[in-house]
């Protein structure tokens, strides 16, 4: 019986693994991306980053999950693939985009944060704008945002369930279906330990990053 | 020829002005101190020396070659700006050394990216970098700090980070070195070991400009001395004749509350 519950709970993990690597994939450089947006000297940019940034941390996930599946099919615009496919389009595009603007706030502490002297050091010895950013200031920024990165990364864990509303079979929806189709309760709150265990392996993950980060200050 | 002439320089920062009419020339070796109060625009004008700041108005000439002239925009392009840096050396009171780097990278990283760029590169690696690396370990040396090589900035003592940041500079063997209140971060015991090194720089001939508040030492080391007040020149001349018999009286004025010490 258990045997038979795991295994059906593995392949709902591995949606929500898939979901969770795929956002990453895209979240982690996009954010990037809308950091430097919502930095630039350029008015009309910094402004349309600041708006973007404003929309997706002043809506729910869930909300803007459900917005990105319905609203091109009610414009009559058929974006997605029909099927299980077109769900997890609409899922790691919707999860990428709102990660991606949680994670530019991140970057953004992180690079304001590095010394401008560290900047300036590295004009006054003739480096380039590139080799400073790669040379100098990627690396302390990097150290300074592991742990709110952290932070945001396992809850990004935890948000892949917020999938099932548009039915995609992630980990939680199988519990619950299976819960459905069983009777049984248990293995709904069984997939608590799925997630405990994929959290655990982060936090050891992230605490060995920090400690290899450790040796500058 | 004078190394470097700087006429008429003036930074204006909004409605602010910080420099006016800024005017003075180096001869090659030599020593210029430019002592003041804070906020007398003495740092802003070793920035805009280096390009950290753009002038509003003035020229800059460095071995007769204008390497800035307000009034000629073809010379303020960004893409030469970099090469034109290299003229300068700076120091900086807060060091600011790369702290993921150890001592020695933090020598010689800037000369390994530059000569990456070289074409001749990539048939002499592993020479040019031996070369680099052996050049890094001597500037080391010579600053005393051969047995910290392979430390971290946040391992050694402000002197010695500041050592390292000299060193740093000099690697890029630049025409004139300027030091930003190199000891003034620093506390009375360390400051000495910092001073010495630039003495000795100074008994080499190289061509330095240092904005600092110790007196005796400007006087000892600087074989001239400009003194800045409200973003211009107040009082200009020999180091010694300056700071001892100064003319103007806000000169008096403040040399009299480091005498008061």
């Amino acid at each position: 019986m258990l045997l038979d519950v795991t295994l059906t709970l593995m392949t709902g993990m591995a949606t929500t693994f898939q979901i969770f690597i795929l956002t990453l994939v895209f979240a982690l450089p996009l954010g990037l991306v809308v950091a430097f947006g919502t930095m630039s000297s350029i008015t009309p940019l910094r402004q349309c980053c600041n708006l973007l940034v404003w929309i997706v941390r002043g809506t729910p996930l869930m909300l803007q999950l459900i917005a990105f599946m319905y609203i091109p099919g009610i414009m009559g615009y058929n974006i997605w693939p029909s099927g299980d496919a077109g769900r997890m389009m609409a899922t790691v595009v919707s999860f990428s985009l709102n990660y991606a603007c949680y994670f530019s706030v991140i970057y953004r502490g992180g690079i304001q944060g590095v010394p401008v002297g560290q900047r300036e050091a590295g004009q006054v010895l003739g480096l380039t704008k590139r080799q400073i950013f790669f040379k100098i200031t990627l690396l302390q920024m990097i150290k300074r945002i592991v742990p709110p990165m952290s932070n945001e990364i396992i809850t990004l864990v935890k948000d892949t369930s917020l999938a099932r509303i548009i039915a995609v079979y992630e980990l939680t929806f199988t519990g619950y279906s299976y819960m459905k189709s069983s009777g049984l309760v248990w293995p709904l709150f069984y997939t608590g330990v799925f997630y405990l265990v994929f959290v655990g392996v982060l936090t050891i993950l992230f605490s060995y990053i920090e400690r290899k980060l450790e040796y500058f200050r | 020829m004078p190394i470097l002439e700087v006429h008429n320089l003036e930074k204006h920062f909004g409605a602010t002005t910080v420099l006016e009419n800024i005017s003075f020339d180096l001869e090659p070796g030599q020593a210029l101190a430019i002592i003041g109060s804070s906020g007398s625009g003495k740092t802003t004008l070793l920035r805009c020396l280096n390009f950290l700041e753009t002038p509003s108005g003035g020229r800059i000439v460095v071995q007769g070659k204008t390497l800035f002239d307000a009034a000629d925009p073809s010379t303020q392009r960004e893409s030469e700006v970099r090469k034109k840096r290299l003229h300068f050396g700076m120091v900086f009171q807060s060091f600011n050394l790369f702290p993921q780097y150890t001592a020695l990278e933090n020598v010689t990283l800037a000369k390994k990216l530059m000569c990456q760029e070289l074409p001749e590169f990539k048939q002499n690696k592993k020479e040019m970098l031996a070369q680099i690396q052996a050049e890094g370990e001597e500037l080391l040396g010579k600053m005393g700090l051969s047995n910290r090589a392979g430390h971290y900035p946040h391992q050694l003592s402000g002197g010695q980070q500041q050592r390292v940041a000299i060193a740093r500079a000099l690697a890029m063997h630049p025409d004139i070195l300027c030091f930003d209140e190199p000891t003034s971060a620093l506390d009375p015991e360390l400051t000495g070991e910092v001073l010495k090194v630039i003495r000795g720089l100074a008994e080499q001939k190289t061509t330095m400009i240092i904005v600092t508040h110790e007196m005796a030492f400007a006087r000892d080391v600087a074989d001239k001395v400009i003194f800045m007040d409200g973003g211009v020149i107040v009082e200009r001349g020999p180091a010694r004749e300056v700071i001892e018999n100064p003319r103007q009286e806000r000169t008096k004025q403040f040399l009299s509350r480091y005498a008061e010490n």
